[in-house]
């Protein structure tokens, strides 16, 4: 073999490892790329059943409930629109009514039932996308986060 | 005075940096000697005024100053002393401060020992690192300044983010940083060989030891901060793909990838342009991580800062380091001629192989990383790009490096046999399909990803004893000439069989912690049982007392195995008082076959009953003992002879012959 063709034979190597690393990307893609929605994005947007999705907005006063079993309903709301969750399991150390939240789980008859909830990691952060969120429905005052943590 | 003298000398490191990055560079292309010369003093200088201004920014925050905005941000007079002094890097200005100090400590440690590179090298050496650290001086001084005053100053802090007080990540940001920064020495080495147009086997030998040390300080930052995680955070996990941790992961396995490289350069003058790249990869993926946690475009604990300035800055120092970088190797980098041929089946053709898979992966992550940043710029569609990604992805990669991996010690260099490496190892290659059955049998309806990783697991680290144990000649000769030759292996190959194996346990311990987890989540009030995996809690109730900067409500369990006491478990939920913001403490029991995990929530009302989380978490401590062993195997393969001051240049001589030697045998 000669020096170029030995080169070749890396290259070749290297393109088809590539092209098993893209094949395995683009699979991986269709099934676990998580979107994220508003509560008013996820009203108005046809969904399919089983997608897991993220639900972002601020937990709103009064609605966290305990449930048997260590099981919470919450409701998320962006000020426009408002979507019960559903979540078993300890909340985020920084959970709290009135501020911001994000929650991953999928839509079942108009109940978000999350598997994961995720807070903030301190008190003057809110989660970009919620933020976002909640400047699309015209609510966003910058005091939103800090008025909320008292 | 403090802040002012701080600041003070942190300006003055600027001017003696643009120095060290000017006329030693125009020195050694002129070979003007005093010039040259003129790098050591400044390197040395500027690591001087690093240590006085690092030193002041602490004094300040040990002392609680609150005229220092730093400190009212990240300080209270009640926190404790370790972490007052933890504090000064546990936020963006002192972190970065924290970054330099490194930068000029491994710049003075180049300068130091660096006496036997040739004076115009070590000079073009000294000068990229001395331009490195001017980039992140001014960044500092222009956006991110550690001693701006506040008036009036108020009466106390603000206190540091509670979950930064822990002692695991205390040194953890320390820890990553001598690895993030260790590359940089690399990186600069790389510079320096391009921009003279040569690499040998000296330059290897010297790329090796600071690679290996980067590589070494990064897993055990990455090893701790996973450990935190899993203790802290409170949900039983230990790597999340969370950006930021993807962050650290990208250097590492572009860094591991140098690693082999540079063996194969060093031994066998080939790859060279290749090696040159991967240098500028690791170094340019640990400054990409910088930016990613700093900048704020992603944000979780470690984004302290979400100041657009910042991060526009940050942006266009990567854009200089790493376009001017990239540029330079397109120019330069077809010069670097390599001697050495080699077959595919080879130790070389292996090594490659690491590397392909290496960069390939890192390649993986840091599209996934950055895949949610574009589509928000293009199109502001928010998606989120989690663990189902990465493992769909990732651990098929990984399968077919883990099983080359196993063998690539066993071929030669130049031209393999493959077919003997897999005579030699098909005990071991039986071995492992038993403890992959075996593992089917007992866990049958688990996923069956956890029969594949113990038996890759028993394949690798088995391989690795086997490989040891054919070098010292276990069993075919007397045991006194085995441990004779066990002596004498060289540090260097020690590092390889520590490194390999301390991977195939943390392997099994990644699998059974990923596979075979079982939790429960329930309210639990005093007397209550839940059996988990076949150790049955009590929760004997809770109690309320103080710490220093916290309230502390304090779980109880007993647990019991077969009506065997087996522990008592205490898992605390911290209120910390100065910022209004609890923390999980976990209360964790270890053993060989797992963790006991518990975690106690909040009361249900007045009802007695609190919220508990329960959790078997197998095997999960051979992930800490397998990066412990790669931790050693890096530590013991730094200390190589080989890689000792002085040897470099002693062996240049030996290995130009042999480079001579080798041209007419290759064409």
């Amino acid at each position: 073999m000669k020096r170029k063709h030995k080169r070749l034979t890396f290259v070749v190597i290297a393109l088809a490892f590539l092209g098993v690393a893209a094949t395995l990307i683009l699979n991986a893609y269709e099934d676990n790329i998580v979107f994220f929605y508003s509560p008013t994005e996820m009203i108005s947007k046809q969904l399919k059943p089983d997608q897991r999705l993220r639900l972002g907005g601020l937990v709103e006063d009064g609605s966290l409930k305990n449930l048997a079993d260590g099981e919470v309903t919450f409701r998320v709301t962006d000020m426009a629109n408002t979507i019960t969750v559903q979540f078993k399991g300890i909340l985020p150390d920084l959970f709290r009514e009135g501020q911001g939240v994000i929650a991953e789980g999928r839509l079942e008859n108009g109940t978000f039932v999350a598997g994961e909830v995720l807070a903030k990691h301190d008190e003057n952060y809110m989660p970009p996308e919620v933020a976002e969120a909640l400047k699309k429905s015209g609510n966003w005052t910058t005091g939103n986060a800090k008025e909320s943590a008292k | 005075m403090t802040a002012e003298l701080g600041n003070f000398a942190l300006i003055l490191a600027l001017f003696v940096a643009l120095i060290q990055a000017s006329l030693p560079l125009i020195g050694a292309q002129r070979n003007h000697k005093p010039w040259i010369a003129l790098s050591k003093p400044t390197a040395y200088c500027q690591f001087a005024l690093v240590v006085i201004s690092f030193a002041c920014l602490t004094y300040l925050h040990v002392t609680s100053d609150f005229s220092v905005v730093n400190v009212v941000q990240n300080s209270h007079t009640d926190k404790p002393m370790l972490y007052k002094i933890s504090g000064v890097w546990g936020n963006h200005e002192g972190s970065l401060l924290l970054w330099v100090l490194i930068l000029s400590v491994y710049g003075a440690a180049v300068a130091l020992f660096g006496a036997n590179l040739p004076p115009a090298f070590r000079s073009r050496v000294l000068a990229v690192q001395a331009m490195i650290a001017s980039g992140f001086y001014l960044f500092m001084l222009l956006t991110s300044n550690p001693f701006e005053r506040i008036m009036p100053a108020p009466l106390n802090g603000r206190d540091l983010n509670p979950l930064l007080q822990d002692p695991g990540l205390a040194i953890h940001p320390p820890m990553l940083y001598l690895g993030y920064v260790g590359f940089s020495i690399a990186f600069s080495f790389a510079i320096a060989a391009l921009i003279e147009g040569r690499v040998d086997a000296a330059w290897a030998r010297w790329v090796r030891p600071w690679t290996l040390a980067a590589w070494m300080f990064l897993t055990g930052g990455i090893a701790l901060g996973s450990w935190w995680a899993y203790y802290e955070l409170g949900w039983g996990g230990w790597w999340f793909w969370d950006p930021v941790e993807n962050a650290s992961f990208m250097p590492w396995l572009a860094g591991t990838a140098l690693l082999h490289s540079a063996v194969v350069v060093e031994k066998r003058d080939t790859l060279k342009g290749w090696t040159v790249l991967l240098a500028i990869v690791a170094f340019s993926m640990s400054l990409l991580g910088t930016f990613l946690v700093r900048s704020g475009v992603i944000t979780s604990v470690h984004a302290f800062a979400t100041d657009p300035a910042r991060g526009v800055f940050i942006l266009a120092l990567l854009v200089v380091v790493i376009g001017g970088s990239l540029a330079l190797f397109a120019w330069r980098g077809p010069q670097l001629k390599s001697s050495g041929l080699f077959k595919p089946i080879s130790r070389e053709g292996a090594l490659l192989f690491n590397n392909l898979v290496m960069t390939i992966a890192a390649a993986v992550v840091l599209l996934g990383t950055l895949y949610p940043l574009f589509l928000d710029a293009i199109g502001g569609t928010k998606v989120s790009v989690g663990a189902p990604f990465f493992n769909a992805v990732f651990i098929p990669l990984m399968i077919p490096m883990i099983f080359a991996m196993a063998i690539g010690p066993y071929l030669h260099w130049k031209r393999g046999d493959l077919i003997a490496a897999l005579t030699r190892l098909r005990f071991i290659f039986m071995l492992s399909i038993v403890a992959g059955a075996a593992t089917w049998a007992v866990e049958s309806d688990g996923p069956f990803m956890g029969v594949i990783g113990i038996a890759l697991a028993v394949w690798l680290g088995g391989s690795t004893l086997a490989e040891l144990a054919g070098r010292i000649h276990l069993m075919r000769t007397n045991l006194a000439e085995s441990y004779r030759r066990l002596i004498r292996i060289p540090r260097a190959t020690w590092g390889m069989t520590l490194g390999h194996f301390g991977l195939a346990l943390a392997i099994a311990g990644m699998t059974g912690a990923g596979a075979w987890k079982s939790e429960s989540i329930q309210t639990m009030k005093q007397g209550d049982k839940v059996t988990v995996s076949g150790y049955e809690f009590t929760f004997d109730g809770a109690e309320q007392s103080k710490g220093p900067n916290y309230d502390i409500l304090t779980g109880k369990f007993t647990v019991h195995k077969d009506g065997d006491l087996v522990v008592k478990l205490l898992a605390e939920k911290r209120a910390y008082r100065v910022r209004n913001m609890p923390t999980t403490e976990a209360a964790i029991y270890t053993m060989l076959s797992g963790d006991l995990y518990a975690v106690i929530g909040d009361q249900e009302g007045n009802s007695g009953k609190f919220v508990t989380r329960l959790y078997f978490n197998p095997l999960v401590v051979w992930m800490w003992i397998g990066s412990i062993i790669m931790v050693l195997g890096g530590a013991i393969s730094v200390t190589d002879v080989r890689h000792r001051v002085g040897v470099p240049q002693r062996n240049r001589a030996l290995s130009h012959a042999k480079a001579v030697n080798s041209i007419p045998s290759g064409a």
